[in-house]
Parts: C-alpha cells; sequence; structure tokens
C-alpha cells in the first residue's frame, strides 16, 4: 500500500483522473437533471452515489494493472507474508483514492445543485465512508481477481453491480432521506446499519476467499 | 448418455407438465385478475427453482474453492444455467401478469426486483464463465458465492427502498383449489429441475473426458 501511495504521490495520475472523471459525471448528469434551471428535486443522492461508482470503477480498474508488468502481482504473492495483508494493502489504498474523490464530488454537487450536505454531517459522512468501504472490498477483490483474465476491462462492471447494489441502494435512499425538506433520521439510521452490516459480511467473506481465488 | 433415473424421473416430469394444463383449467379462477392469474402455476414454481439452483450454484461454489473438488465445480456451473433459465421464465411470465393486474409491465416491487438483480448476478456468472479465460472457473465460483451472501441483503434494501412507495401484495393467501395445482405443478418443476442439472453435469463430465483425451492423444 505505501508504495502505491508513492506512486500515486509522485505522478498523481490515478488521482488526477478519477476525480476529473468524477467531475464530468456530475457535470453530465446536471444536463439531465436541471430542468429551466432548477434542479429536479432528490436528483442530488443518486448524482453523488452513481458518480462515486464510477469513479471507484475506474480506480478499480487501473489498481492491479501496475501489478501486471513484469508479473509483479505473481511476486507478490509469492512474498512471504499473508495474503490477506496484500488484499487489505490494495483495499486501503483504493479506499483512499476513492475519499479523496468523495470529497470533490460532493463539492461540486453542493455547488451545482445548491444542497446543504452537512446539516447531520456525521450521518453524511457515515454513509459515505460505509459505503465506500463495502463497494471497495467487493471491488478490490473482483479486480484482483480478475487482473490476470483478459477481458478484465468490461467484466469488471459486470460483476461488480449486482453484487453491490444493496450498498448504491442504502447509500442513495440514505443520503436522500437526509437532504430532503423533512429528514428522516431514523431511516438514515437504518441505511446506515444496513451498509455497515454489508461491510461486515463481505470484508468476512473477501478476507476469507482471497486465498483461495489467487491461487493459480 | 443419460443413466436410468434422470430417464425416469424425465418421463415422470414430462407427464406431470402434460396433466398440469388439466388441473390449472379446472382450478378456479381468481376473483379480480381472472384467467391471467394462471400464470402464477408457472410462474411462482420458476422462481421456487431459481432460489434453488441459486443456492445449490452458491454452496458447490463454495466447496469448490475450499475442497478444490472439481465436481463441486460442474455442479455449481450447472445450477448456475439453470438459475438462468428459470429465471428467464420467471422474468417473461411476470410482466405479462402485471400488466392485466397492475397496468404496468413492470411494478418495480420487491419480488420483481430482486429477481431481476439476481437473475443480472448469474447472467454475469454464465458471462465471466464464457470470457474470462483461463482460471475462470475459480472466478465464478467466487462471485457465486458472493450472489448467494448478497440475497438477504438485497431482499432488505430492495423493501426498505419500496416502502416507502405504495405496495402490492403478489401471492395473497391461497384457497385450497388453487394451492393444489400450485404444488404440483412445484413437484413438476422440481423434477425438471433435477433432470437438467444432472443431465448438464453429466455433459460437463464427458466434455473432460473428451478434454483430457484430445490431451493424450496430442501428446501422442
Amino acid at each position: 500500500m505505501c508504495k502505491d501511495i508513492r506512486v500515486e504521490s509522485r505522478s498523481r495520475e490515478m488521482l488526477y483522473t478519477t476525480t476529473f472523471f468524477a467531475a464530468s459525471c456530475v457535470l453530465v448528469f446536471s444536463f439531465a437533471f436541471v430542468r429551466s434551471g432548477r434542479p429536479v428535486v432528490g436528483a442530488e443522492a443518486g448524482i453523488i452515489w452513481v458518480a462515486l461508482a464510477y469513479a471507484g470503477q475506474l480506480a478499480l480498474g487501473r489498481a492491479f494493472e501496475r501489478e501486471l508488468h513484469q508479473d509483479a502481482l505473481r511476486g507478490l504473492l509469492l512474498a512471504p507474508v499473508d495474503r490477506a495483508a496484500i488484499f487489505v494493502g490494495k483495499l486501503l489504498g483504493i479506499m483512499l483514492l476513492m475519499v479523496v474523490v468523495e470529497a470533490v464530488v460532493v463539492f461540486f454537487v453542493a455547488v451545482f445543485f445548491s444542497t446543504t450536505f452537512f446539516d447531520y454531517g456525521l450521518l453524511f459522512i457515515g454513509l459515505l465512508v460505509a459505503g465506500t468501504i463495502g463497494f471497495a472490498c467487493v471491488g478490490a477483490l473482483f479486480a484482483a481477481m480478475l487482473a490476470r483474465s483478459q477481458s478484465r476491462t468490461v467484466l469488471l462492471p459486470v460483476l461488480l453491480y449486482p453484487i453491490t447494489v444493496p450498498v448504491l441502494i442504502a447509500g442513495v435512499s440514505g443520503t436522500l432521506s437526509l437532504i430532503q425538506s423533512e429528514p428522516n433520521l431514523d431511516l438514515a439510521r437504518f441505511w446506515l446499519a444496513l451498509i455497515v452490516f454489508f461491510d461486515v459480511v463481505f470484508m468476512t467473506l473477501a478476507l476469507w476467499t482471497f486465498e483461495p481465488l489467487m491461487t493459480e | 448418455m443419460l443413466t436410468r433415473t434422470p430417464v425416469a424421473l424425465l418421463i415422470v416430469a414430462a407427464a406431470m407438465f402434460a396433466a398440469a394444463p388439466i388441473f390449472i383449467a379446472y382450478a378456479p379462477n381468481e376473483a379480480t385478475m381472472g384467467l391471467v392469474y394462471k400464470i402464477v402455476y408457472f410462474h411462482v414454481p420458476a422462481w421456487f427453482m431459481m432460489f434453488l439452483a441459486i443456492f445449490v450454484c452458491g454452496i458447490a461454489s463454495g466447496i469448490y474453492l475450499f475442497k478444490d473438488r472439481v465436481s463441486a465445480d460442474r455442479l455449481a456451473y450447472s445450477a448456475a444455467e439453470v438459475a438462468v433459465l428459470f429465471g428467464a421464465i420467471g422474468l417473461t411470465t411476470g410482466p405479462l401478469w402485471a400488466r392485466v393486474s397492475w397496468g404496468v409491465w413492470w411494478p418495480w416491487d420487491v419480488r420483481t426486483t430482486l429477481a431481476l438483480i439476481l437473475e443480472m448476478t448469474f447472467i454475469a456468472y454464465l458471462l465471466l464463465r464464457k470470457y474470462g479465460g483461463p482460471g475462470s472457473e475459480k472466478l465464478s465460483a467466487g462471485l457465486a458465492l458472493f450472489g448467494m451472501f448478497n440475497v438477504p441483503f438485497v431482499y432488505v434494501s430492495v423493501n426498505v427502498w419500496r416502502t416507502l412507495h405504495p405496495q402490492t401484495t403478489v401471492v395473497p393467501q391461497l384457497p385450497p383449489a388453487m394451492a393444489g395445482p400450485l404444488w404440483w405443478c412445484v413437484l413438476a418443476y422440481l423434477l425438471l429441475f433435477v433432470v437438467m442439472i444432472s443431465g448438464r453435469r453429466r455433459l460437463e463430465e464427458q466434455r473432460a473426458i473428451v478434454e483430457r483425451l484430445r490431451l493424450v492423444y496430442d501428446e501422442d
């Protein structure tokens, strides 16, 4: 993970491209959801999460590409460390990147759609962080699995979205319940709990299956 | 070549399917939906079988991943194909019913959404299997395992997401005159399910043998 951060901090390639991509997503959505100068009510929540999912997918696709040169992935797997540690390292790297992207997306949506997200800041941040963990942990496992596959660029989204649908539904609905004119805090807490539960189950599952999945 | 048991099962299943329309025709019409309600006798069993297939696939994939048993992988592959097939039956008959009873093709109700997401997961499984290249067996086993564990999450999230809107009850309490034919059809589908999976498994096995023989032949 340290290596990834170091490479990233030198080139900033992924950070810049992913962030810019997320911002352009928001822009494209604004054209779809702004009618005669006014945004459609409640569209913000959807835009944030869809932009996040797309940007996350882009980052995931690239995450293991670096290891493909000269078969570095095999070297990494042969290293005398716990395989789970490799997975957690990659996961943390992806999450860090996604958090930065989130900050930018939330900023843009808040400006373009004049929404205040931070009336219940803690719950909102909780939803974002928990959602990121869930999305990234399923995504990191699938990206790692597909790293050696030829058609990984098309297969990653095909596998990723059906599995992460609960996170997206919970994220969108939770955010919506916080920003609507009469916020529903109980509902938001329920969604947060659901994502956390999802995180726990799928993190366990990912750590558990990483070893057999990466063995050839 | 099929072994004797599946053939016998196939014959029984065929006989049951042949008899099913008679039972269905004699079952009383539902009060509000009338004739179209009879889709239920094919629609509901198809969903039962899809769920069964998903769990068979998920569990077999788990066994394959951790115990490295190739036969479990073949079972998982067959189950995934069968799941997609029954899912397709459900997704075709569902909208026909929905159009008549609720006036829309797609009601976004809990079950339809859940079904759509699961169907997509297992289509993804088949795509991965087909285009994943070497080693895709392991990867798809991972996906099937994740897909199985995802079922409760999808159900709960779609359920709460949809309770924000008016809900529709899909299957009301069935009177015995309707339950009889329904369970008959479920049993017929179950037999068909067993036949298809065992046939498909055998096909995979034979294919593996042919593959091995070809390798031996090439070496000589």
